[in-house]
């Protein structure tokens, strides 16, 4: 009954958990000093994951596997690479942390979070989009609150698994109506079950709602975002990258895959739903990030409004703008895992989060004020960086689905974000320390360090230039939709 | 031509800008001598791209390059210059070179001579050189999305350089109100080339941004009136138009010497050329409906940079709304839509970009001398900086327009150009030439003759020798189109043959 499809379609997920159970196995016959050595093998072990998933576990004609719990299709391929290259630039950042790096569960519960987001970007049925969900999560509420000692962590942990918990109860209530109503919890056989011919607008519409709450706290889209900055702000610092970048592309994932396929009749309700929450997440997200002084709170806000932006995309409802939300996710994700990681590699030798501590950084490592400006102007949407183009293509999709007005507002938002990234850029480059030399407090890269951000700006870089190789695999993604 | 030479003049300055960063810190005469080799070889590469087209038949689009980006979309890397464009590209080599000699400098502790960048020149002329990029791929691009994607380049680092090496009282704020002007203005152009691109897939079926199919899209006379404007003026913002002028004198005046040199030489035109490019040549009905628009909003300019720029006791002020003033002489040449006013336009883009970067460098280095720019604080300089006193005369000269100038050469059909169309705004707009010439020659009575003040007497040293080069370069551009209008007045005027088929003879 095994077949090879069937095979390739979760190679990426046995290795993960082989690669689990090899960490899970090693680690504690290492010497305390020889624990972080765990994060090299989580990366390495990862990216030789995505290499041979890239070889041997490439879709061919979208297909139903395990009984229709699974789709194997390169909308599913695409975000796992993507989930995995996170999880391995995470690995390498949080090598390195004080706390938290020395310590193999930490990188166990992330191998454990990646599995359950993997199978996220892949499901098929909606118990199985749950219990992927719920895998995904429960690893990252013990992560966010990983730092015992720590007040702020503990909180939020703590914080993070109440709303958390909430919002997934809410959306499970949903996928039982939609059960309810249609007989199935296949979300390829929704489309004919649960049509606009049979159920009333209204009743679809409070379905959707039900569902948006559990979706919009994974994308951590306004109103649902409450937990983000404390969170963001209390987690060990790749915890943070991590759940602002996998945690929410794999959101997304989900969105595309749940209202493309399965609700096109009621499209013009969620695309609705999904138009107004765009605009007052990029709004709000963007409003209160100029106020921040805590570079990571800043940075959470930001990725709130970021989330906006993608969902312009979503509201496309097109090819292009599914293409252009997982195009613009890839760029996003290696951006903001740089800004986060610049953050984790500052913070580990000045022990300092707030933007003010930034002053004269670039003269105190130039390379790493030269990876903060590439991730900040990224995420302001300039190019040569992955989010000048990113943008560019929701704000395509969005036009040529007649969503001007949305594209409008998401411009005046990109404005609002150009302020506050160059404000913070301004104590990087502009500022000195005070009554300091900063030639006498240099912040030297430890290797994890250099390798990641080098990637990651590597990555960031390519993206927004050589980008007719992502676009075609972002196409090809959404190509399954239709 | 095989020979990609226009990627190459491009991606030139993205190079070297990346090796600068790779490079020491410390070597600063390395990193400059890095800078001042791209910039030449760019010159060089720029100018004999010029002469060939010069001298070959002047015929449409040349050294035209496409290599497909992303089909699924139609943007394709696709350069080409035309009788516009080609001037353009060779003042930012001008300029390039010039910024670069300018920077480098003196340093002498004992002294306290400062002049040029002395702190962290590797970082200034990398962004710079972004800079540069930026700048050449606007003017080479045909493709719509790329001209966006080099515009923004070309603004971002101008954030960077003004903040990080301005002047120290308004650079912050001067820095962030330039950004957010130029990035309004580029976003509110970028939606109206989505909504074009868009109509045109619609209309034609073809998914490109390549302009020369734009052009033939066959965009609705009611499509034109409604996108013209927040196309045109959103470019236009960058060009200094009235009423959206006014981060361009604080931009200026906190501007380190060689990036105002650049943005009142270089960028200003990008706006000025890309609002011609994008606006009137691909919706050409929209701009014939609201040329009187235009025209009315760049006589205010013209009359009242001049009269602004008379006020001014900050000799970097004063050059700023002369940029204004002389920048709305280049819109008004626009917006007459006749042979005479867009010739003129092209050749004013040209003289008044060498004639601006010439008047900064040389206020930057009697700023670095004397740390007033004040004009009454000045006086004297002729004696101490005769080298740049008569630089300084040149440029205002070519400033007020006097013939054997290229100024001459630009305004003169301008004026033509505009009586044609609307003879009351060029009598209106000339009274500026008379306020022109006044600011013009109190200051340089004021700076550079007359009694040197005490207490600059002995602290006024003598400029470098690069310092002198760059000022002879700028100033012999200036006579030599004077003299001989025919190095450059027919390539234009083959470009502005294009714009009018596209008008349609009007």
């Amino acid at each position: 009954m095994f077949t090879p499809v069937m095979f390739a379609s979760v190679l990426p997920e046995i290795l993960i958990l082989i690669l689990a159970v090899i960490l899970l196995c090693v680690e504690p016959f290492w010497k305390e000093d020889q624990r972080r050595n765990a994060g090299w093998l989580t990366a390495g072990g990862l990216f030789l994951i995505i290499i041979v998933s890239l070889l041997f576990g490439q879709p061919g004609e979208p297909i139903a596997v395990f009984g229709n719990m699974i789709r194997f299709d390169w909308l599913g391929f695409f975000f796992k690479i993507l989930f995995m290259f996170a999880a391995a630039a995470t690995a390498l950042l949080l090598m390195d942390h004080e706390k938290a790096g020395q310590r193999g569960e930490a990188y166990l519960l992330l191998l454990a979070s990646l599995l359950g987001m993997n199978l996220m970007a892949v499901s098929a049925d909606l118990i199985m989009l749950y219990l992927a969900i719920e895998t995904a999560s429960i690893p990252l509420y013990v992560l966010s609150g990983f730092l015992l000692a720590d007040d702020r962590s503990t909180e939020a942990g703590f914080k993070y698994l109440l709303f958390g918990t909430l919002a997934s109860t809410i959306m499970l209530y949903g996928f039982s109506l939609i059960f309810g109503f249609a007989g199935t919890t296949n979300i390829y056989m929704l489309s004919q079950l649960f049509t606009s011919g049979d159920i009333s607008v209204l009743l679809a519409f409070s379905v959707f709602a039900l569902v948006i709450v559990g979706l919009g706290f994974k994308l951590a889209i306004v109103p649902f975002q409450f937990w983000a900055p404390d969170v963001y702000q209390g987690s060990p610092t790749p915890v943070a990258g991590f759940l602002s970048t996998a945690s929410k592309a794999a959101g997304f994932a989900v969105v595309i895959r749940f209202f493309f396929v399965a609700f096109p009749s009621f499209a013009p309700s969620w695309t609705l739903i999904f138009a107004a929450l765009a605009a007052i997440t990029m709004t709000v997200g963007n409003l209160l990030a100029i106020s921040q002084t805590n570079i990571k709170r800043l940075l959470a806000y930001s990725s709130i409004a970021h989330a906006g932006y993608a969902l312009i995309g979503v509201v496309a409802f097109s090819q292009l703008g599914a293409a252009s939300v997982v195009f613009y996710l890839a760029a996003y994700i290696a951006t903001n895992l740089l800004a986060f990681g610049v953050v984790m590699a500052f913070s580990r030798i000045t022990g300092l989060e707030e933007i003010q501590d930034y002053a004269g950084m670039s003269r105190r490592n130039p390379w790493l004020g030269l990876m903060m400006l590439a991730a900040f102007l990224s995420l302001a949407g300039m190019p040569p960086f992955g989010g000048f183009v990113s943008k560019v293509f929701v704000f395509a999709a969005g036009v040529q689905a007649g969503y001007t007005w949305l594209v409008v507002v998401g411009i005046l938002n990109s404005i609002i974000g150009v302020y506050y990234y160059l404000n913070a850029m301004k104590f990087v480059y502009l500022y000195r320390m005070p009554n300091e030399d900063e030639e006498n407090h240099p912040i030297p890269l430890t290797r994890p360090y250099a390798i990641a951000l080098a990637l990651l700006a590597l990555g960031v870089i390519l993206v927004g230039t050589v980008f007719a190789p992502w676009f075609s695999w972002s196409d090809a993604a959404a190509l399954n939709l239709f | 031509m095989n020979f990609p030479i226009l990627s190459i003049i491009t991606f030139l300055p993205f190079v070297a800008a990346v090796i600068m960063l790779m490079m020491p810190a410390d070597r600063k005469t390395e990193i400059r001598g890095v800078a001042l080799a791209t910039a030449v070889i760019d010159l060089l590469l720029a100018g004999w791209m010029y002469l060939q087209y010069l001298l070959g038949d002047m015929n449409g689009y040349q050294f035209i390059e496409t290599y497909n980006w992303l089909p699924a979309l139609g943007i394709s890397l696709k350069f080409g210059v035309d009788g516009m464009s080609a001037p353009l590209v060779l003042l930012t080599g001008i300029v390039m070179v010039t910024g670069v000699l300018i920077s480098w400098g003196v340093y002498d502790e004992e002294h306290h001579i400062s002049a040029g960048i002395q702190d962290r020149p590797r970082e200034f002329f990398a962004f710079l050189f972004l800079l540069a990029g930026g700048v050449f791929g606007v003017f080479v691009s045909l493709d719509l999305f790329m001209l966006f994607f080099f515009y923004e380049i070309a603004v971002f680092p101008m954030y960077l350089l003004i903040a990080i090496w301005g002047w120290v009282k308004t650079r912050e704020y001067a820095a962030m109100k330039l950004t957010l002007y130029l990035f309004i203005g580029s976003v509110v152009a970028l939606v109206g080339a989505l909504a074009m691109y868009w109509t045109q897939y619609t209309n034609t079926g073809v998914l490109s941004f390549d302009m020369l199919l734009m052009e033939k899209a066959g965009f609705s006379a009611a499509f034109q009136y409604a996108w013209f404007l927040p196309v045109f003026f959103g470019f236009a913002v960058l060009g200094g138009i009235w009423p959206f002028h006014n981060w361009s004198p604080d931009g200026h005046v906190a501007a380190p010497t060689a990036v105002s040199m650049f943005h009142a030489g270089v960028l200003m035109k990008l706006g000025a050329f890309a609002a011609l490019r994008v606006g009137i040549m691909l919706l050409p009905e929209g701009a014939k409906q609201w040329a009187w628009l235009v025209m009315a909003f760049a006589g205010v300019a013209v009359v009242y940079g001049a009269f602004i720029a008379f006020v001014q006791t900050d000799l970097k002020y004063m050059i700023g709304f002369s940029s204004v003033s002389h920048m709305g002489l280049v819109v008004l040449g626009v917006s007459t839509l006749n042979h005479d006013g867009l010739v003129g336009a092209g050749v004013q883009m040209f003289s008044h970009g060498v004639m601006t970067a010439l008047f900064f460098a040389v206020t930057g280095m009697i700023y670095d001398r004397s740390h007033t720019r004040q004009i009454p604080e000045l006086g004297g300089m002729m004696k101490a900086l005769p080298f740049a006193g008569v630089g300084f005369i040149i440029g205002g000269l070519v400033s007020m327009g006097m013939p054997g100038f290229s100024g001459f050469v630009a305004e003169f059909p301008i004026f033509m150009g505009v009586w044609g169309r609307q003879w009351l705004v060029a009598v209106i707009a000339s009274i500026s030439i008379i306020i022109t010439a006044a600011y013009i020659m109190i200051a340089i009575r004021r700076v550079f003759f007359g009694p040197m003040p005490e207490k600059l007497e002995g602290h006024i040293s003598p400029i470098t020798a690069l310092d002198k080069i760059a000022i002879f370069t700028l100033c012999s551009c200036m006579v030599i189109i004077g003299i001989f209008p025919a190095v450059m007045v027919p390539m234009v005027e083959k470009g502005v043959e294009n714009i009018l088929r596209l008008l349609g003879g009007a």
